[in-house]
């Protein structure tokens, strides 16, 4: 087992909202918002989706050693499931699932004639004796079996749990009906049963350069994503946060300290500083060669560090708009009141700010969680990004720009890239919008 | 209903409504807005709709103008504007009669004028679209328009921009914009409720003269009788949605047929109607010995402090324990100020403010907070004194919560159901969100929340103003009765000289910061000595039908 110092933060988290959600389980005003979510269909298909994301970001964090495996010798619980995915890679470029090379070569045949074209793949559609004929029939049968393995699959558990429920109940009769949640899992288990079986035969998005599978790297990125999207956020929340209610609320000479700090940081351009910090970090890495057993470590330092520089240069927006709207609630009736009624200015920013300015806080929370996975492949592209060997959407985006200008298109990495991020950002947005909604009160009136 | 009927054959009607109806659709729901509504309008004649908030009056002009959002489904038999059916008439007409043909001003001139533009540049843009006239005819329109409508020396000030008039003026200049395509009806929406008394008398007087030179109809839209009296010829009063009653002013006013109009009429606060004793005595709770709040004027590079602005200027005042003090003068006189003064909620305060022997002002940390208990307040707008992530309950309980940490929480909740009744409001409201409850309810919980630490005084910073008459009429009893019971003293701060003479003991007016004039009420709504009081009672619309 090996404990990287991001897998130590995302867990820490986790159990940071469990715990917090154990704790406010019976909190009364929580009720009524809960079960507003829980009516919202586009919120529940968001959740879930989102669900299966932090799973399998959740299983990729948690790493242990394994002697002749990979370079570092480090893999994740995520590689263990997909051993063949990352083992079995072609030698380079291939279509999703195609047979054969993206590009010509000399190709020996049994007779020792050589000849030039287009050869076939080691592992993808490697069971087809004339993939030319075979293979569209092939995808199909693959489909529908791992579909059906996966509806299988749903079915026995639904019917084992009815089962129990009716058993409970002391009823003869089984009710399965799934409700909407559970048709949503139903979809996404039975999809997800399809992917894999077809992800064993072929590589169901195409191989990258050195011959790698892309469906694999698209998955391994989904940690990435979610860490630079998630940690950055713990960072940067709560400076913004503080300092911003600090400053509208106090004004004064607090409010020219804070003001004074994000106008100055502001002015810096932020790349600057980023490549200045995470150069700093390679130093260091290159002076303490003995901290730096293995290369996952060195590439989880750096993410981590892109984490901390991005948190503290990307605080100032959202402190400026929660300044300028306190300073506006500060003259409201109801802070006015509560002076008078002798609540402590602890009090009115706990009661009375912090929840009205919560809907700007989650809006620009899940804006800036999107432009953080967005930012991390801009910084990729000059190259103070994540480290090269960490996968991530940027680092694929970033290698794109080649593939995109060569004859014919590379196409697949980019397209793989831009469908899963794509997907994260919308249900992560779709989410917070549910979430918003819920909780402002005067939302509820037609109850 | 007969005689009617007769005036309306003799002379002509410019606009006839039959059986408007005007339908919103939301989320879950249709509301019936405006339900099946018919008058007449006629030729060069002051028509009033009145009814409270809410009642549809804006609605059904809007639905006249063709103006309503796209949620909003409006049907009806005809509404005959001239010769032309507003309802069938396409978009293209129905723009040449928008305006040039109808005109209408609304409440607030503050938001219908654009500020980034000078006030001629947005007057000659009206005459533009409707008339063919070249730059220097134009100029010279806004000219006469503009000395029309009594804006002070227009040549210099065409190209002023509408921050730089005051709000009466911005009026007068939204009335000269809507004159500018010579319309034959003009709709006025609440044309002075966001101004101050004198200045809406000049403003009704403004608009009745230039009725009477132009010759055109005007159609007033107000809730406020008094007003509606004074200026129009015929009245209709409208009530969720339907017109109850229609009559000629002098009959409506002296012979109301309608309930309803007649729970209006007796709802009105008059001047009249003062309860007060000749001498006010007792002991004394406060004394505000000259009492100043300057706010510094900051100007240039560095932001240096140029000048000070007096606020409030060397003000004496003193509250007697059980009786009201009330305190008039129009927007802008320093009338918050000074409360908030009192209150320590703001700085720079000079002078004394004395309770119970001790000095307050300048009251800092603990002492302050448990002086907090003493001095409440109760605001003008019900709608943003409530945190409405809060529950009632909560609200209520805010002030037992810090002031009285030592009452358990199940004893605050049987405190808070104790103070919902004596409102006037039922127990189970703790459990609601302030959005749920109307605009008097909403004062009604404001009032619960202040009583809650049982205070000795209550400034009631016009708490009366932002809600309807019959409402408005239900809280000031609320006060009155709960002043009873507890004993407590009111400053109650207010423009409105009519609700003075309901509840108030003593009269202070307030002018730029100062008092000019200060006594018992009975003597100064009777004998007033100032030349500023006596204009304030002057400009106070009073049902006037002789």
């Amino acid at each position: 087992m090996i404990i990287l110092w991001t897998d130590a933060l995302i867990y820490l988290l986790l159990t940071t909202a469990m715990v917090s959600g154990f704790f406010l389980r019976n909190y009364e005003g929580l009720k009524r918002p809960l079960n507003k979510i829980a009516t919202n269909k586009s919120a529940m298909v968001s959740m879930i989706i989102l669900v299966f994301f932090i799973a399998i970001g959740l299983l990729d964090s948690l790493h242990f050693k394994a002697e002749g495996q990979r370079a570092s010798g480090v893999i994740s619980v995520l590689d263990y499931c997909t051993q063949p995915l990352w083992q079995q890679t072609e030698k380079t470029y291939s279509a999703p699932f195609s047979a054969y090379l993206y590009s010509k070569a000399y190709i020996t045949q049994a007779d020792g004639y050589q000849s030039w074209g287009f050869p076939r793949l080691k592992f993808g559609g490697s069971h087809l004796l004339n993939p030319e004929t075979e293979k569209t029939a092939d995808v199909l049968i693959k489909l529908i079996v791992g579909l059906s393995k996966g509806f299988i699959f749903c079915l026995s558990w639904v019917g084992l749990r009815a089962l129990y429920v009716a058993k409970k109940a002391g009823q003869s009769r089984l009710h399965v009906r799934p409700g909407f949640v559970g048709t949503t899992i139903i979809v996404v288990v039975v999809g997800l049963s399809g992917i894999i079986e077809l992800s064993t035969y072929y590589h169901i998005l195409g191989t990258d350069k050195v011959g790698e599978d892309v469906f694999y790297q698209t998955i391994k990125s989904i940690r990435t994503g979610l860490v630079i999207g998630s940690l950055t956020t713990f960072i940067m929340l709560p400076l913004a946060v503080v300092f911003g209610i600090l400053a509208g609320f106090y004004r004064g000479w607090v409010d020219d300290l804070i003001q004074y700090c994000y106008t100055t940081l502001n002015s810096i351009p932020s790349v600057l500083l980023i490549a200045a910090s995470i150069l700093m970090v390679q130093i260091y890495m290159v002076n303490h060669p003995e901290l730096f057993t293995n290369l996952e470590s060195r590439a989880d330092l750096r993410l981590l560090f892109l984490c901390l520089i991005l948190g503290v240069t990307s605080w100032t927006g959202l402190c400026r708009m929660l300044r300028a709207e306190t300073l506006k609630l500060r003259e409201m009736g109801y802070v006015q009141a509560a002076k008078v009624l002798g609540v402590r200015p602890i009090g009115i920013l706990f009661q009375h700010i912090l929840p009205n300015v919560m809907h700007i806080i989650l809006i620009s929370v899940v804006l800036d969680f999107s432009a953080l996975v967005l930012a991390e492949a801009v910084l990729s592209y000059i190259n103070v990004g994540v480290d090269p060997s960490t996968y991530s959407w940027g680092n694929m985006i970033n290698g794109a720009r080649l593939e995109m200008a060569r004859e014919p298109v590379v196409w697949w990495p980019l397209i793989a890239a831009f469908v899963f991020m794509f997907i994260l950002v919308l249900t992560a947005n779709l989410f917070a919008d549910a979430v918003r909604d819920a909780f402002d009160p005067r939302r509820n009136q037609h109850d | 209903m007969l005689l009617i009927q007769g005036v309306t054959n003799m002379t002509k009607r410019v606009l006839s409504v039959q059986g408007l109806s005007v339908q919103f659709q939301t989320d879950s729901e249709k509301v019936l807005v405006v339900d099946d509504i018919s008058f007449d309008i006629l030729e060069s004649e002051t028509f009033g709709l009145v009814g409270e908030s809410g009642s549809g009056k804006s609605v059904s002009a809007l639905a006249i103008l063709r103006l309503l959002p796209r949620s909003a489904k409006m049907s009806g038999k005809h509404v005959f504007f001239k010769e032309q059916d507003l309802l069938t008439l396409p978009e293209m007409n129905m723009c040449q009669i928008r305006g040039r043909r109808i005109a209408m001003i609304f409440q607030d001139p503050m938001i219908a004028l654009n500020p980034v533009k000078s006030i001629g540049h947005q007057i000659s843009e009206v005459i533009k679209i409707h008339f063919e006239l070249s730059p220097s005819e134009i100029k010279s329109r806004v000219l006469t328009l503009l000395r029309q409508v009594e804006i002070p020396s227009p040549e210099s000030r065409i190209d002023d921009y509408p921050h730089q008039f005051s709000g009466g003026q911005l009026q007068r200049i939204m009335i000269a914009a809507a004159l500018a395509g010579e319309p034959d009806l003009l709709i006025a929406d609440e044309p002075t409720t966001a101004l101050d008394v004198t200045i809406q008398a000049q403003i009704l007087t403004l608009l009745k003269s230039i009725q009477r030179q132009v010759g055109m109809s005007l159609w007033l839209i107000s809730h406020d009788l008094a007003l509606v009296s004074s200026m129009v010829d015929r009245v209709a009063v409208m009530r969720k949605g339907r017109i109850v009653e229609v009559a000629e002013t002098r009959q409506l006013f002296n012979y109301p047929e309608h309930a309803y109009t007649q729970k209006l009429l007796a709802a009105l606060p008059s001047i009249d109607s003062c309860r007060a004793e000749a001498n006010v005595t007792g002991d004394i709770l406060l004394e505000l010995k000259s009492m100043s709040i300057s706010y510094p004027v900051r100007k240039g590079f560095f932001n240096r402090i140029v000048s000070h602005h007096q606020a409030v200027d060397g003000v004496n005042l003193t509250i007697h324990a059980g009786k009201t003090l009330a305190l008039v003068g129009e927007s802008g006189c320093g009338k918050t100020t000074l409360a908030k003064g009192l209150l320590n909620l703001i700085e720079n305060v000079d002078g004394q403010i004395i309770w119970a022997g001790q000095n307050i002002n300048g009251l800092q940390g603990e002492p302050l907070r448990q002086m907090r208990s003493n001095i409440q307040i109760i605001f003008q707008d019900p709608f943003s004194s409530m945190n409405p992530r809060m529950l009632v309950g909560q609200i209520i309980g805010e002030g037992l919560r810090s002031l009285h940490p030592e009452i358990s929480s199940q004893q605050r909740k049987v405190e808070v159901a104790t103070l919902l009744q004596q409102v006037g409001l039922p127990a189970e409201c703790a459990m609601r969100y302030p959005h749920e409850f109307s605009g008097g309810q909403r004062q009604r919980i404001c009032i619960a929340r202040a009583l809650a630490v049982r205070p000795k005084l209550i400034i009631c910073d016009e708490p009366t103003s932002a809600l309807d008459v019959s409402v408005q009429e239900k809280i000031i009893l609320l006060l009155k009765s709960l002043q009873q019971q507890y004993g407590m003293s009111y400053l109650f701060i207010t423009h409105d000289l009519a609700v003075v003479s309901e509840i108030a003991d003593e009269l202070a007016v307030m002018y730029e910061g100062k008092i000019v004039e200060y006594g018992p009420v009975y003597q100064l709504l009777n004998d007033p000595r100032q030349p500023y009081t006596q204009q304030l009672l002057k400009a106070v619309p009073k049902i006037s039908v002789d």
